[in-house]
């Protein structure tokens, strides 16, 4: 008799169970229940692609189509914009300008960054940590502050309106952000590593290209990326210290005001034109960076 | 005697990475340490290290963790130089000679590899270095992959191998370099029990075909008598003693050179002799043996857990003492129980499993035959001779 009553108990335990879990299961297959977590995301979405979206909406709209009405689309698309963009040098030099000084100053922050987050993560030296200290303090005073300074210094020995005067302008702040990130992927190297080399018999030179640099690769991405980041963006130092022959992308779209109006296409299509640069750079270093963002400092 | 002249002329590096297989006759090759010291600020890392190891030779370098093994091992590589003090490789002063100068190989605790390379280039990469022509260096990796057991994962990379696997990869290339001087530090340290014996047996027969004076680092006293060889037992800095590891072990010159070569630590107490009796703890005793010959004074007695004895019949032979026991470990083939005697805690090892309750009071008692005596300089005074044990 007991036995038979824990018995049914059991059983009517078990029954219990089973609908919640078939109820439980129910509601998520419910057609038409709010996902929020989707809405929300989607709603974020939107809001990052949407002022993108209507850069390139524009970039294909003549002037008389951007300001008669808004249109979620170009009725007419045209590529007059870019065509012109292309074919007048006075535009597309801006483009060769800015590469070239992002260029240089890309390779000389990781050139001379190398050597010094080397030292700096394997040596201890007087005021190590001090000149480290002060090599970031650079990336404190906003750029504005060294324009007159630097366009007086360029002036002087015939730097002016040079590609090497913004990219040397531009590893005042780049050099140490590419020391700091440097290091902290150096210092991720074990020092064994370094010392095995020297067993096995390599130079330094040697061991530094053949062995420490593909250790590094990943670092040497994100340095690279951040100052190309940094100097593509960057507009103040570039337009002071150029006016003809290495003016900057930046500069030359503040041409488009003139006498006769805004020229909104024109404009937008240039703003697409400066974002691609960026777009391809990141596509080529998107591994490195997330793996830098895992191991390094960053 | 005119090809060991020869060989004198060759500087080590080309004559190493060169050579095939075994050295060539009469070449004798030796390392000499003569009051060797290293001092970062007011610290003494190494102090008046003094040592001579000769070719084809097993040298352990036992010491306790901090006692200053890898601060050696760097400083026998050429990685750190001296303080003050001479290293001499073959009758030459090496002492300021940059570490890639020299024909030294180096396995380190943590697996050390190029993880850039392919575990092929990781072999090669000494001989790649030297210039060693392709078929050749071909020839001696395949051989040292062979031996090593790391013929199939030659054309991987050495994050994708286990530790173990990592570990033999470092040791291959420190094998290929057939280099005058090998230092291993703590090698086996991070690997599982099983692989560190196999490759314990392995390791000595490996370089005794090249000939090299090879220095193994270790913590433990046990892995110094497994592998035999010579030991210098290393305690704070000092070398304390160097001999044939049986001999370190069974007669230790001193307290410092006793401590280290002890696993469980070694037994300690306290003695006075006055005239012919012996104090210790509270107690006064007819005085032991070993004592007989020794002036009036303090000592410091040693002796190890094997000969510390539980249990056993009272007797005239031994000196017994009364304690409590603290805890037993068992290990399954043997228990280690410790003892708490008056002020000092003991550990004795019995065969098969105790499992004596702590708390417990207990008999132990001590064979003056088999104890070590230091005196007030924490040399050895008195102990077993070396042809009665053996």
């Amino acid at each position: 008799m007991d036995k038979r009553m824990t018995e049914q108990r059991l059983s009517a335990a078990s029954t219990v169970a089973l609908p919640r879990n078939a109820v439980s299961a129910g509601t998520t297959d419910r057609p038409f229940a709010v996902n929020w977590r989707a809405f929300g995301l989607s709603l974020y979405l939107l809001a990052l692609v949407l002022p993108i979206y209507w850069l390139v909406n524009m970039s294909f709209k003549s002037n008389e189509e951007i300001n008669s009405t808004m249109t979620l689309f170009p009725h007419h698309p045209i590529l007059t914009n870019y065509i012109h963009i292309f074919t007048d040098p006075a535009w597309y030099m801006g483009y060769v300008h800015s590469i070239t000084y992002v260029v240089i100053n890309v390779v000389i922050s990781v050139v001379v960054a190398l050597p010094a987050a080397y030292a700096f993560s394997r040596y201890r030296f007087l005021g190590d940590k001090h000149l480290f200290f002060w090599l970031l303090t650079n990336l404190m005073a906003p750029p504005a502050v060294y324009a007159l300074p630097f366009f007086n210094l360029y002036t002087a020995v015939g730097l002016f309106d040079t590609p090497w005067a913004v990219a040397l302008a531009h590893c005042l702040f780049n050099v140490p952000l590419a020391v700091w990130i440097l290091e902290g992927f150096i210092s991720g190297v074990p020092r064994e590593i370094d010392e095995t080399a020297q067993i096995d018999g390599y130079s330094f030179p040697h061991f530094f290209i053949k062995i420490f640099l593909p250790l590094i690769a990943n670092g040497v991405g994100v340095a690279a990326f951040f100052c190309f980041m940094f100097s593509w963006v960057e507009m103040l130092l570039a337009s002071t210290l150029t006016s003809v022959n290495a003016k900057p992308i930046a500069a030359v779209m503040t041409r488009t005001v003139s006498a006769a109006g805004m020229d909104w296409g024109m404009l937008a299509a240039a703003g697409v034109l400066t974002m691609i640069p960026g777009a391809i750079v990141i596509w080529f270093v998107r591994n490195h960076i997330a793996k830098g963002f895992a191991l390094g400092r960053v | 005697m005119e090809d060991g002249a020869l060989g004198r002329f060759v500087p080590p590096s080309c004559g190493r990475c060169l050579g095939v297989g075994a050295r060539e006759e009469g070449f004798r090759l030796e390392l000499r340490l003569e009051d060797v010291s290293y001092q970062v600020g007011e610290d003494v890392h190494i102090a008046d290290a003094s040592a001579q190891l000769d070719a084809g030779s097993m040298n352990v370098l036992l010491g306790p963790t901090l006692a200053g093994k890898t601060t050696l091992l760097r400083l026998m590589a050429g990685l750190d130089k001296p303080t003050s003090g001479r290293i001499l490789l073959d009758g030459q002063d090496v002492t300021g000679v940059p570490v890639r100068k020299r024909s030294v190989a180096m396995v380190y605790q943590q697996f050390v590899n190029y993880p850039t390379l392919s575990v092929y280039e990781n072999i090669a990469s000494p001989l790649r270095v030297a210039g060693v022509a392709r078929d050749e260096a071909e020839r001696r990796v395949q051989e040292a992959a062979r031996l090593l057991g790391l013929t199939p994962m030659l054309r991987r990379t050495p994050l994708e191998l286990s530790g173990g696997q990592q570990q033999r990869v470092a040791i291959a290339r420190a094998l290929v370099k057939q280099a005058d001087l090998v230092l291993l530090d703590e090698p086996l340290a991070n690997l599982d029990y099983k692989l560190r014996e196999e490759l314990r047996a392995e390791l000595p027969r490996l370089f005794s075909a090249t000939g090299s004076i090879l220095v193994y680092a270790t913590t433990e006293p046990s892995e110094a008598l497994l592998l035999g060889g010579r030991t210098l037992t290393l305690w704070e800095g000092r070398i304390s003693q160097i001999g044939p590891t049986a001999d370190v072990y069974r007669r230790p010159v001193s307290l410092a050179a006793a401590r280290v070569f002890s696993d469980p630590p070694l037994n300690e107490l306290s003695v006075s002799k006055v005239g012919t009796v012996l104090h210790a703890f509270d107690r006064t005793m007819p005085l032991p043996a070993p004592l007989a010959g020794l002036a009036d004074g303090t000592y410091r007695v040693g002796f190890r857990a094997e000969d510390l004895r539980i249990g056993d019949a009272p007797s005239d032979r031994l000196i017994g003492f009364a304690g409590k026991v603290t805890v037993t470990e068992l290990t399954g083939s043997e228990s280690f129980v410790h003892i708490d005697v008056g002020p000092e805690n003991w550990v004795s090892v019995l065969r098969g499993v105790h499992d004596l309750e702590p708390g417990a009071p207990v008999e132990v008692a001590i064979d003056p035959a088999r104890i070590f005596v230091f005196d007030g300089t924490e040399k050895l005074a008195a102990g077993p001779s070396l042809k009665k044990a053996a």
